[in-house]
């Protein structure tokens, strides 16, 4: 932006730069920190304190916390869930954005309204439940998927994103004798994979960390997804009720332990993220200009 | 919009328009049933707040109650706790976290030279994707008294170590410093952008009349943020009873609980726990009316002080 060159400016710019180089590094460090020490063995993590690139590399924690299937069990539900939720709410958030999108439809304000309500006030958390229940969905892992399908905001955001596109496109298909779900899906959504990427991303991160949903509807703990197991395993073990883990008798598992679980429940995320990076800061942009 | 000419105002056209979107329609259905059957139901269900609501007998089965379970929120003390609780955090959120994704948007915008600002962007952004579980995990491994690095660190440079996790003392402290790690990137997000959009030729020209880049930032970036910053300070507002159920759960334990409780994690434990459904939905329902009277009349302050507002 600003190019001058004096000399007050010039030493606006390195303290600038060197405070915003440390909160860089206060962001990233604990991640590499829980993310070398999983790499590692619990002997060199007692000696080294903090590691960032251990010197001895050992996978013992992976090959213990992959030991036994529990894991294995919530890996598979969590990107089963991950991958079935997300392809069905980007589906029927798009059907209902292109419909809201469109300024012919009679009625369109009235349910725009009904959706945006939504934001504003809520039924809360028991009442939700007992809806949840009645549906029978209790243990089921629709239960994590059906309740928050939908997500309003980003409905909003693609809408946005859908009234965008030049209306003579949807004309000329339509004389070309398309219908609706055809201009849907052969011209709007594949003009639209910069925000679908973008609401995608937001819907399968938000699948993976599902935590809220599982805790309420699975009383059955062979169901957790891996983010509920990460907290038996690393919240209840660190803090003092121990009459909640898994197994009471057992002593609290090993740092490195800890560790490489929290990798295996954060990597998905770590890698997904710079593929999709671009993206989402345009989309995040474009929904919150406009929203 | 135009007024429209009288003859579509006919019933008959009306309903041919509404024929011809009828595709239009079948695509709404699932969102609408989505919202009605998630969104809606639980608001209906709101209802059983004035009743004394038996699971085996049904919304239409349970007795009606009147007002008992508001009256009861009032006179328990335990309520008064969690609400001072909540409040707290929510003052905190204010006061301590608000401002900080503005700074850091400014400081970011000060920044020469693309390729930083892009690198640091993206550095900052990632927390943001990691669950409340795993942020409250990283940080227990962190601050462990069984081999954590800070303890570690506390006790070489001679200090004596401390037990973050059941210290109630430590419970404020570390729910606000987990906030500000994981969201003050990703929230410099609509600062950046709204910065994006100011005019070049301001800062030219204060930069004819001799402004340093300090003034600059004081006197145009500033400034012309300041309806953003409004905008978001209202919905702050609104959400003043809602801090969010997950990460407070995370770091609720037996010995925090004098300060750790909050309405979302009471409603949890006396509404699921504890069976008492009614009392903890009208619990909710409070939350959510402050919620939407908060929301309405910051708003509404907001147009009269002259600014945008959020609807």
């Amino acid at each position: 932006m600003v190019h001058d060159k004096t000399i007050s400016s010039r030493i606006f710019s390195a303290i600038n730069f060197t405070l915003l180089a440390l909160i860089a590094l206060i962001t990233i460090l604990p991640i590499m920190h829980v993310v070398a020490g999983s790499f590692t063995t619990t002997a060199e993590l007692a000696a080294n304190k903090f590691v960032l690139i251990p010197k001895v590399w050992s996978l013992e924690a992976y090959k213990y916390i992959f030991s036994t299937n529990t894991i294995f069990k919530a890996m598979g539900v969590s990107i089963g869930v991950t991958v079935i939720g997300t392809f069905f709410s980007l589906l029927i958030t798009s059907l209902m954005a292109y419909a809201l999108a469109r300024r012919d439809l009679d009625g369109r304000k009235m349910v725009n309204f009904m959706v945006v309500f939504t934001m504003l006030f809520h039924g809360g958390m028991i009442p939700t439940f007992l809806v949840v229940k009645e549906l029978g969905l209790i243990d089921t892992y629709a239960s994590l998927i059906l309740p928050s399908a939908i997500s309003a905001f980003n409905m909003i955001i693609l809408k946005t994103f859908f009234q965008n596109i030049p209306d003579g496109l949807e004309e000329s298909a339509k004389i070309d004798g398309c219908n609706d779900f055809g201009i849907l899906f052969r011209i709007v959504l594949p003009l639209s994979l910069p925000a679908l990427a973008t609401i995608g991303l937001f819907y399968a991160v938000t699948y993976w960390n599902t935590y809220m949903n599982a805790i309420l509807y699975l009383d059955d703990s062979t169901k957790w997804p891996i983010q509920v197991l990460l907290r038996q395993i690393v919240v209840l073990a660190s803090g003092m009720d121990h009459s909640a883990t898994l197994d009471a008798a057992a002593p609290p598992p090993d740092q490195t332990i800890k560790m490489a679980v929290i990798v295996v429940a954060t990597l998905p995320i770590l890698c997904v993220y710079p593929f999709l990076q671009k993206h989402f800061a345009k989309g995040a942009m474009l929904g919150s200009m406009k929203g | 919009m135009q007024p429209e000419p009288e003859i579509y105002k006919s019933s008959s056209v009306l309903k041919k328009r509404l024929w011809r979107n009828k595709l239009l329609y079948v695509m709404l259905i699932p969102g609408v049933l989505y919202f009605i059957i998630f969104k809606y139901l639980p608001m209906y269900g709101l209802i059983i707040s004035f009743q004394d609501y038996k699971p085996y007998k049904g919304i239409m089965g349970s007795d009606w109650v009147g007002m008992k379970h508001f009256s009861r929120l009032f006179t328990e003390p335990d309520f008064l706790n969690i609400l001072v609780n909540t409040l707290v955090l929510f003052g905190m959120n204010i006061l301590i976290y608000f401002p900080i994704p503005i700074i850091l948007a400014l400081m970011l915008n000060e920044l020469q030279g693309t390729f930083f600002k892009r690198t640091f962007q993206s550095l900052f952004y990632i927390p943001h994707f990691l669950s409340w579980v795993i942020v409250v995990s990283i940080s227990f491994v962190m601050v462990t008294m069984d081999g954590g690095i800070i303890n570690e660190l506390l006790s070489y440079f001679g200090f004596k170590q401390i037990n973050f996790l059941l210290d109630p003392g430590w419970f404020r402290p570390m729910y606000i410093i987990q906030v500000i790690w994981r969201e003050a990137g990703w929230g410099t997000i609509i600062y950046l952008a709204s910065i994006a959009a100011i005019d070049p030729g301001l800062y030219e020209a204060s930069r004819m009349d001799g402004a340093g880049r300090i003034r600059q930032v004081w006197h145009i970036t500033l400034p012309a943020i300041r309806g953003v910053i409004i905008t978001l300070f209202i919905l702050k507002i609104g959400s003043v009873l809602d801090l969010g159920f997950e990460h407070v759960y995370l770091l609720l334990n037996s010995m925090n609980r004098e300060v750790a409780e909050i309405i979302d994690t009471y409603v949890y434990t006396a509404g699921l726990r504890q069976g008492q459904f009614s009392y903890s939905t009208a619990i909710g329902f409070f939350k959510s009316i402050v919620g939407l009277i908060m929301v309405m009349s910051v708003n509404k302050l907001s147009k009269k002080m002259g600014e945008e507002g959020v609807y």
